[in-house]
């Protein structure tokens, strides 16, 4: 069984895993990390959504063999301790959780947004294609831009 | 019911003097009361909706429920119900809070498991956990707080009456305070009798009544909330099914098991009723070893039917009308497709199986009967399993179905292991659950400004509701005073639930379901997002054969002022009547159940008609009396998102026996680019001694009605069948 290494929010990790296991389960089931959640596991959903260097990906569709020598952040790496990110404080300002089942996949996706993009415009939020089922979107947008207007 | 539709014909033939009276007032202003159209007698659901069978159902056994004060100051309520994200356990634990006299942050909400003593009181459904737990809940924090009361007083040798409790502790006249952590011993006393409880009256609310965000949001947004599968129980492997080519299809063998058991990390292969299980280390290796299963398989039980049939059936299904079209008239006919429930969170359970005894985690509406059935196939003892209700990831009115729970029960007894089983997304969208689909024929007869009948025919594939609802309304139907003693649970559910709100003469809503074994239920709003829907169309079509604007036409034939009042809420805030460019619209509409009542004014760009959008919203919403409106306000949202995905592009196509889409690049439930970017939810304020309403359904069918006719005014068309735009634009998943 191959041997892969790569950091996860800011810890070494080691696993031996099958190279095209995807990286949603290694993270699930092998190292305990469950705050990226399986939605459809064909990157359509995007509930798992969090960040390879800093850049947001589908950990359903992304072999374990391409995390290794990378930093993945996920949810659970976003705050600083109990230091929120601008993006959870302003989930938490607006309220924006119902069921919350995809919220770590839309903070990871608005958190990644905000890095290459200070002041989206409504266009740039819409093109955020991660499902919300309890239909979370309009304080999804106003969230956005509330952080980005912290962290300008 | 017959009785009383007798006696209204009785009235109607009395009409015409009424109608011309009222055709004179009607040119003069638009009346304030019902006095100048032709009254509609009460439906059923006006008299006792299901929301009042349920508390009925659930009286004998409403107060046991169990809050505690611990040493720490907190209080920690157990829940009989489930949390889906509809902001239930907020709300209870404002109502903890409020009546206790606690910060909120000292609440507990625990979600209890199922509690088989508690017979009907444990279904989360129907709109109705505040309904019901308003007054218990209160009941509980008062009678704990009293107390908490006496036992300061005893300690301090004063009169209870003397003192008065604030911000978790009792406070004495001369100032000294006893925190309740410090009192929770002493007030466990058996010997403090006597006491009386008192509610805090309402007008005294301080919290209750207040918008509040929600307990849980710090944990969901650090990513430390636990759904079911982020549980940990010690040594559960995760589990996935192969499942049929065709809905209940069955298996007949397996060819390949061995090379199946032999690929990476694969732990078991065990055949249940609903396909063939595979047990490994990681649910990704569950996965490959799940698609690699070579499987010989029987037939299901609607193989070769499509939607074709399905709607043919259904059309032949619906009655005729019972009024000849003598006078001008409208009929209209609507189909609506099935629509998966497709919650975040696929279907999933944890089950350990032992010889002697169960243990089952999974998100549950019905609890008791999931730990009655699955006690029944383990062949234990109900007491014997024990059934967590886990906090879920979204249901729509998907977890009033327990079969993860049970096939990871079935897995774990065969296997030996505990389980820890999910479903695919596929599979969750092709044989899950799904609302049914519908075919509706409406008529409204109409003459001199009156509308003198208004018939609505719904044909439904039928909705399965053997999730325990059915045994409640069995249970219930001798008590009912409305003689639904001999209808079906379906019929039962119909009448409770689906009412019209105007005063459209005499008046008739039936439903007649068509028998087909395939995975219904209970889709947000039950029939009344479809039915509703239909009907506010068609009231825009009557408004325009009046020549009238239909929001005046709504209110004047709306039955009562505070209908009347919300309407006018969404009117003047969406500005209702602006001048819209072409290819844009706005569009209205009305929807009251559960003794609560909202309004949708939406405006549509459909300048592309495949390709519409939603661009703003606004509703209005009476409740009687929110207790969280910020929650109140999320409800309304999910509402009305739900209903520009299922009216305007999301619904299920079934191909020969099977649902042909399998994820949301096929089942186009909204996503952001699909959502307004303007959307404001007026809150009523609390009407004086008002009880709340039910919240959780209400926005749909209002929602339905006014994108669909926003989007029939922006296209200069008349939308009949729904999702409007619903080609198979994808290539179907393999069976």
């Amino acid at each position: 069984m191959p041997s892969h290494t790569f950091s996860v929010n800011g810890k070494s990790v080691t696993v031996d895993a099958p190279s095209d296991l995807p990286l949603l389960w290694v993270l699930r089931d092998l190292l305990g990390i469950r705050g990226p959640k399986y939605g459809c596991g064909i990157d359509v959903c995007k509930a798992c959504t969090s960040h390879l260097d800093g850049a947001a990906i589908n950990p359903c569709v992304v072999p374990v063999s391409e995390a290794a020598g990378h930093e993945i952040t996920t949810i659970e790496g976003l705050a600083n301790g109990d230091t929120l990110h601008p993006v959870q404080e302003a989930w938490l300002d607006v309220d924006v959780p119902q069921c919350g089942y995809c919220q770590p996949g839309q903070i990871m996706a608005a958190a990644a947004l905000l890095k290459t993009t200070s002041t989206p415009t409504d266009a740039d939020i819409d093109a955020i294609a991660n499902v919300c089922r309890c239909g979370t979107y309009v304080r999804i947008r106003e969230a956005i831009k509330a952080a980005a207007e912290k962290m300008a | 019911m017959a009785v009383a539709r007798r006696r209204f014909l009785t009235y109607l033939v009395a009409a015409p003097t009424l109608t011309v009276a009222a055709q004179l007032v009607m040119d003069a202003v638009a009346p304030a009361t019902a006095s100048a159209v032709i009254p509609t007698a009460p439906a059923i659901a006006d008299l006792v909706d299901l929301g009042d069978i349920l508390i009925l159902a659930g009286l004998p056994t409403s107060d046991m429920l169990v809050l505690a004060v611990g040493e720490d100051g907190t209080a920690t309520l157990g829940l009989p119900r489930e949390e889906v994200g509809q902001g239930l356990t907020t709300a209870i634990a404002m109502l903890v809070a409020e009546e206790l006299d606690l910060p909120l942050t000292d609440v507990r909400i625990e979600l209890d498991d199922a509690r088989p003593e508690l017979l009907f009181d444990q279904l989360t459904g129907s709109s109705n956990s505040i309904r019901s737990l308003y007054d218990p809940v209160r009941r509980a924090a008062a009678a704990a707080r009293v107390r908490l009361v006496a036992a300061a007083a005893a300690r301090w040798g004063l009169a209870a009456g003397k003192l008065t409790t604030g911000n978790g502790s009792v406070v004495a006249p001369d100032g000294r305070t006893a925190s309740y952590g410090s009192l929770s011993v002493a007030a466990a006393d058996a010997s403090l009798t006597g006491l009386t409880v008192t509610l805090k009256a309402e007008s005294q609310h301080t919290l209750v009544g207040t918008p509040t965000s929600r307990i849980d949001a710090r944990k969901i947004v650090t990513g430390r909330q636990e759904y079911t599968l982020d549980l940990d129980i010690p040594g559960a492997k995760p589990c996935m099914v192969r499942r049929p080519p065709t809905v209940n299809g069955t298996v007949k063998s397996v060819a390949n098991e061995a090379a199946i058991r032999a690929m990476p990390g694969v732990l078991d292969v065990v055949v249940i009723p609903t396909g063939v299980a595979v047990v490994a280390e990681t649910f990704g290796q569950a996965l490959a070893g799940k698609d690699a299963l070579e499987v010989a398989w029987g037939p299901g039980t609607i193989d070769g039917l499509s939607d074709d049939g399905i709607r043919t059936k259904l059309k032949a299904a619906a009655p005729s009308f019972s009024f000849l079209a003598l006078t001008k008239h409208i009929d209209a006919e609507f189909d609506f497709a099935f629509v998966s429930h497709a919650p975040l969170e696929t279907n999933s359970a944890v089950a350990d199986v032992r010889s002697d005894h169960a243990t089952i985690w999974s998100g549950l509406k019905s609890p008791i009967v999931a730990q009655q059935t699955i006690a029944a196939e383990l062949g234990l003892p109900e007491d014997k399993v024990t059934v967590h209700v886990v906090q879920a990831g979204g249901s729509f009115g998907r977890r009033l179905f327990f079969d993860a729970a049970l096939e990871a029960a079935q897995v774990s007894k065969a296997s030996g292991r505990p389980i820890r089983l999910m479903w695919s997304r596929i599979d969750d969208m092709r044989h899950g659950r799904m609302r049914p689909a519908t075919h509706h024929k409406l008529r409204a007869t109409y003459a001199l400004g009156q509308v003198l009948t208004f018939e609505h025919r719904v044909a439904a594939v039928e909705t399965d509701f053997r999730h325990g609802l059915g045994e409640i309304l069995t249970a219930m139907a001798a008590k009912l005073p409305t003689g639904l003693g001999n209808e079906t649970i379906a019929q039962t559910l119909f009448l409770t639930t689906v009412k019209s709100p105007y005063n459209f003469g005499v008046t008739t809503q039936t439903l007649t379901e068509v028998p087909l074994t395939m995975h219904t239920g209970s889709w947000r709003s039950v029939y009344s997002a479809n039915a509703r829907g239909a009907e506010e169309i068609l009231v825009d079509e009557l408004a325009t054969a009046f020549g009238k604007d239909p929001l005046s036409f709504r209110r004047t034939f709306l039955k009562s002022d505070a209908q009347r009042a919300v309407l006018d809420k969404a009117a003047a805030a969406g500005n209702w009547g602006r001048t819209m460019p072409p290819g844009h619209a706005q569009g209205i509409a009305f929807h009251e159940e559960y003794k609560s009542r909202t309004a949708c004014l939406v405006e549509i760009d459909a300048t592309d008609p495949k390709a519409p959008r939603v661009t703003k919203a606004v509703v209005a919403v009476d409740v009687g009396r929110p207790i969280n409106p910020r929650g109140l306000e999320a409800q309304m949202l999910g509402g009305l998102t739900d209903a520009i995905s299922t009216t305007l592009r999301a619904g299920l196509h079934i191909d020969k026996g099977l649902p042909l889409e399998g994820s949301y690049s096929q089942f186009h439930y909204a996503r952001q680019k699909n959502s307004p970017t303007d959307v404001q939810v007026i809150v009523l304020p609390p009407a004086a001694d008002a009880e709340p309403g039910g919240a959780g359904e209400l926005g749909v069918p209002a929602a339905v009605g006014a994108i669909a006719n926003a989007y029939a005014r922006a296209t200069g068309t008349h939308p009949r069948t729904f999702p409007i735009n619903f080609d198979v634009d994808f290539t179907p998943f393999p069976r």
